[in-house]
């Protein structure tokens, strides 16, 4: 079971559609033990990120540290994904999980603020995610500030500069673009997931 | 490389996709869920569904359509029409929807944009803007193009996305329908005077059009349900041409 992380942040419909699309059983929920009796846990989010507060709050945080650092497959999607360095510009005061190195910061005043539309991935190297993605596909944006490139990149795009589009170590990934709103490219992703 | 979008719109009127000329003259042009479908598969890179008339009677039934639509669509899909308290747009999110937008309830209570991207973010919220050329420069409708508002397109642009809207959703009603360009002046003085991105709509007839809306109306995405409908034309053999003439777009897709 895939448990879709709701920490009152958002729209998590669309990413428990493409779950049950793709015929696997998923479940929104808040509850820690949940999470910690799920076989794979997604952290969506979308907006500031601020609204990570209330991972803090809720005792979530150490749920899902804990259950990354056992192996337990994770994903985290966009907001969800900068959660998982070490902290953003946005809002300096909530910590992130620190387990990809690093401050997410915001695109520079030399493009268009936020980046929403579909770029293309650059694939970096072997990723048990990006499995059948082939180099240029597109993804779809919507997000105003970026993760750094860091050895763990495995896909990257630009917008300004080169930013981590996919992460991965272990079993933990990220990803800042919307694989649940991918289109076909992204379905593919969130099938990888389910079989790691 | 950020490409440029090609949004396929279905104008909504009692649960069936339908089309005018200038806000007038409806013909129906099929099934929703279909018609989003359909687009999808032929290369649209986002859906929006407005409900022109938007009545109460026809609440239930949208909800219903979305809900239908959004089941198997896995590209960003955008709803409108009749959204005018938070509860409204909680509705149509819960459906399924990944965005709205909003026009006339935006123009009557600003605050409104602010209070719906607080809770479900700037990137869901889309503000819609009707807007007819006049002497002193566009002149902002709501109501289905019905009433003037005495708004400027630009200065509400402006003060939409200064009050966290996440897109602006730029229609002209002096082309919209009749497939004769998009209007490039609005489009681009618009986009020029705000840092979120710009979708064009009104006008659209071929891949001419899209491509001069990129390149001198500096539009982020376009819209069109015209051509898309009825068989004039369809969205891959749009992106293809894109493609050739050097616009960025997301192709093979």
């Amino acid at each position: 079971m895939i448990a879709i992380v709701d920490y009152g942040a958002g729209n998590l419909n669309s990413v428990k559609k493409a779950f049950d699309y793709l015929g696997a059983e998923a479940v929104v929920t808040d509850r820690p033990e949940t999470l910690a009796a799920a076989g794979k846990i997604v952290l969506p989010g979308v907006g500031h990120f601020s609204s990570l507060r209330a991972l803090n709050s809720t005792g979530l945080r150490n749920t899902l540290l804990q259950s990354a650092g056992a192996g337990k497959p994770f994903l985290g999607i966009c907001l969800g994904m900068q959660w998982l360095f070490e902290g953003s510009e946005e809002c300096r005061e909530i910590v992130g999980a620190g387990i990809f190195p690093g401050q997410c910061r915001q695109f520079s005043s030399s493009v268009k603020s936020p980046h929403v539309g579909w770029n293309s991935l650059a694939v970096q190297k072997g990723s048990r995610l990006l499995r059948g993605v082939v180099q240029d596909s597109f993804v779809y944006y919507t997000h105003s500030f970026h993760a750094p490139v860091v050895d763990e990149t495995t896909a990257a795009s630009e917008y300004g500069l080169r930013f981590s589009a996919a992460v991965e170590r272990g079993n933990t990934f990220g990803v800042q673009f919307h694989p649940e709103k991918s289109g076909d490219v992204g379905l593919s992703i969130l099938k990888n997931f389910c079989e790691v | 490389m950020l490409t440029k979008r090609i949004i396929a719109c279905l104008d909504m009127d009692g649960g069936r996709v339908v089309k005018g000329v200038k806000f007038k003259n409806l013909r129906d042009a099929g099934d929703p869920a279909e018609c989003a479908a359909a687009h999808a598969r032929s290369g649209a890179d986002e859906i929006v569904m407005l409900d022109i008339t938007a009545t109460s009677g026809n609440r239930r039934t949208m909800l219903d359509t979305v809900r239908r639509t959004a089941r198997s669509l896995f590209i960003p899909f955008t709803v409108g029409g009749g959204i005018r308290r938070l509860e409204d747009a909680a509705a149509v999110f819960d459906a399924g929807a990944d965005k709205i937008a909003i026009n006339s309830a935006a123009v009557r209570d600003p605050t409104l944009i602010g209070k719906i991207a607080e809770r479900f973010g700037s990137q869901a919220v889309m503000v819609a803007i009707d807007a007819r050329k006049v002497d002193s420069g566009f002149a902002v409708f709501v109501a289905g193009g019905r009433l003037p508002t005495g708004r400027d397109a630009v200065s509400w642009a402006q003060e939409a996305a200064a009050c966290g809207a996440g897109e602006i959703l730029l229609t002209s009603m002096d082309r919209d329908g009749t497939q004769s360009g998009f209007d490039c002046g609005l489009v681009r003085a618009v986009a020029e005077a705000v840092s979120i991105p710009v979708i064009a709509s009104g006008g659209a007839g071929s891949a001419r059009d899209f491509i001069e809306v990129f390149r001198h109306g500096r539009a982020d995405a376009a819209l069109a349900a015209s051509i898309f409908h009825f068989g004039i034309g369809n969205i891959a053999e749009q992106k293809r041409e894109l493609h050739h003439a050097g616009v960025p777009v997301r192709w093979p897709c």
